[in-house]
């Protein structure tokens, strides 16, 4: 279950060149974004990522670039190219819901599909509603709506505009872990069930693990690095992502539950991992996050461990990372570990790149990160 | 209309016709005022221009000049050898001062604030962030000027509507100036008060006085407990 599938130049991707000047900050940005899957742009605040959306959707109007997607050229300010922000089909959910209150639940989400003149509809009405649990929300009036609740409105309101791309900028910024929870399962729906691309801003690493497919860095107003998120996180030349932060994604089967201890177990490429809890349901797909500062390191096999995930895997590349930390780079099986030690305990194994070590995953620490989608439904 | 109402209830009162006639005036003056007001105001409150301030400032006059000096510039100005006077008499064959015409291009004048400054203020409050959202659902700019903008407005019309109207009903010294008190086309309700005292017919007087003062005030009644619901939505 590939997600990123999307191969360089598709015609349908979203290929932008963009040049802003404000103050103190420069945006100079030259990307292509595929037009599949999760696209996670990662950086932190004033990194530009905002601005970069809103030069796309035609919000930024001293913005200077070329624009071009699925063939269409939306923007080419050299040849005074540029097409209305009411003409740019973009989906665009902000931080803040910006429902309108004059308006009952079921008046916002029909404003945009109203104005889109489409004869065929990609996106129905009622599956939207479905998708997103507004059912009992429809009659009521924006004033009326919790944090979660109005940012499922607003998501549904863009989805129903049928956009060529959607974009949300952070839009779980302004909620509390809780409404946070409450929406996430949402999003995994939408990604798994409707064929939009997601342009998706964070600077939450774990959101982005958990929903992206396709990983963009950011940094003052320019593109670091992009690519698939696997590949992207197992980069060690990018210090944003090499920090506390810093981990891999691992996609396995899941094999069994073990209903006593509460465990799932998966299967990957280099061997099997117990996982807690229950996560989807047996032959589906399971994505897990792995944090580097969860994966430790020996050389043979622990006689007593309280750590119930041990996987053969080779030294790849170490890179000192701040002082006292090293950060190793594995490859076991074809996929990729990352583990942040103390460069004492590495000087102390000797570690060398090719060597084949033993990685210890604590079982808490891996994170399910997509369940639900485990069934295959793509 | 004017013709009939008085012909049959108010035959006896001599302030049924001036009352029909100043609500009519009121009414159109209204009308007219949100119409070209509104885009003007819409303008004013988008703006970044430098002549900004100037505008307001001529906008906000009418507020503070007094009625017989506005009545003045408009009689010179509307008159028949006024630059617009003269040009109506071209096209109509009729003076624009001394006629209904004329009273509500002059009230329109001296009512404008009140109705450009109310709906300013409400659009100034706007949320320009539910515009964005608006443009990127697919409305264009008057697309989203009348389905989100205007809705969201509301108060600032009702404010305009309210205040425009009742300022229009009260006005004295402007008609004076450029109508007269000419019985069925400039003789408004003020007027018709002021002509009554004059002939020491307090009755009338107190009773037409009576009609403005009440409705003035529900009107203002009306207003603020409107703006107060809205508020606390």
């Amino acid at each position: 279950m590939k997600r990123a599938n999307a191969t360089l130049g598709d015609p349908a991707d979203l290929v932008l060149r963009y040049v802003l000047r404000r103050g103190d900050f420069s945006l100079d940005v030259n990307l292509s974004i595929p037009a599949s899957g999760i696209t996670g742009l990662f950086g932190e605040s004033g990194s530009g990522k905002t601005t970069l959306l809103r030069c796309i959707a035609g919000l930024e109007r001293s913005a200077y670039g070329r624009l071009v997607v699925g063939g269409e050229i939306w923007q080419d300010d050299a040849s005074g190219i540029s097409r209305a922000i009411h003409h740019r089909k973009i989906g665009y959910v902000f931080q803040e819901p910006r429902l309108f209150a004059h308006l009952t639940v079921r008046g916002n989400l029909e404003y945009g599909g109203r104005r889109t003149k489409t004869g065929r509809k990609r996106v129905d009405f009622e599956r939207i509603v479905e998708l997103l649990g507004l059912q009992s929300l429809l009659h009521r009036s924006p004033h009326d709506l919790s944090g979660g609740e109005a940012q499922r409105v607003a998501i549904g309101r863009a989805l129903l505009r049928e956009p060529r791309f959607v974009f949300m900028d952070e839009p779980m910024a302004g909620l509390d872990r809780t409404r946070r929870d409450e929406i996430l399962p949402f999003m995994d729906r939408l990604h798994s069930e409707l064929s939009l691309p997601i342009i998706y801003v964070s600077h939450n690493i774990e959101e982005v693990c958990r929903l992206c497919d396709h990983l963009v860095v950011m940094q003052k107003g320019q593109v670091l690095a992009d690519g698939e998120l696997q590949s992207m996180l197992s980069r060690m030349d990018l210090p944003i992502l090499n920090g506390d932060e810093a981990g891999s994604v691992i996609q396995g089967t899941i094999a069994s539950y073990d209903a006593e201890y509460d465990l799932t177990r998966l299967n990957f490429s280099a061997g099997a991992l117990e996982i807690p809890g229950r996560h989807g349901v047996p032959g589906g797909e399971l994505r897990i996050r792995v944090r580097a500062n969860d994966v430790s390191l020996c050389r043979e096999r622990p006689g007593q461990t309280t750590i119930l995930n041990i996987v053969a895997a080779t030294v790849d590349r170490i890179q000192p990372d701040r002082g006292a930390v090293l950060l190793v780079r594995l490859a076991a099986g074809t996929d990729t570990l990352m583990a942040r030690i103390t460069r004492r305990s590495g000087h102390q194994l000797s570690l060398r790149s090719g060597e084949r070590v033993l990685a210890q995953i604590k079982a808490v620490s891996v994170r399910n990160s997509l369940e639900g989608t485990g069934s295959g439904s793509r | 209309m004017r013709q009939s109402l008085s012909d049959m209830a108010f035959m006896d009162f001599p302030g049924a016709g001036p009352l029909w006639l100043s609500f009519r005036l009121a009414a159109v003056t209204t009308a007219l005022l949100l119409c070209f007001g509104a885009p003007f105001a819409w303008w004013l409150a988008q703006t970044k221009s430098r002549a900004k301030v100037l505008i307001e400032a001529v906008v906000a006059l009418p507020i503070v000049l007094p009625p017989t000096v506005l009545g003045f510039y408009l009689l010179v100005v509307l008159g028949p050898y006024g630059a617009i006077g003269r040009w109506w008499v071209e096209i109509t064959g009729e003076s624009l001062t001394f006629s209904f015409s004329g009273l509500v291009i002059a009230s329109c004048i001296y009512s404008l604030p009140f109705a450009v400054q109310s709906m300013q203020h409400a659009f100034e409050a706007l949320d320009r962030r539910n515009l964005e959202a608006a443009w990127t659902l697919g409305a264009s700019r008057s697309d989203a000027f009348f389905t989100v903008a205007m809705p969201q407005s509301v108060r600032g019309f009702l404010n305009a509507i309210v205040l425009s109207f009742a300022h229009t009903l009260g006005e004295f010294g402007v008609v004076l100036m450029v109508g007269g008190n000419i019985p069925g086309e400039t003789r408004v309700i003020s007027i018709t008060i002021f002509d009554q005292v004059e002939s020491m017919n307090y009755a009338n007087a107190y009773r037409l006085s009576a009609i403005l003062l009440l409705f003035a005030f529900f009107a203002l009644l009306f207003m603020f407990a409107m703006n107060r619901r809205w508020q606390n939505r």
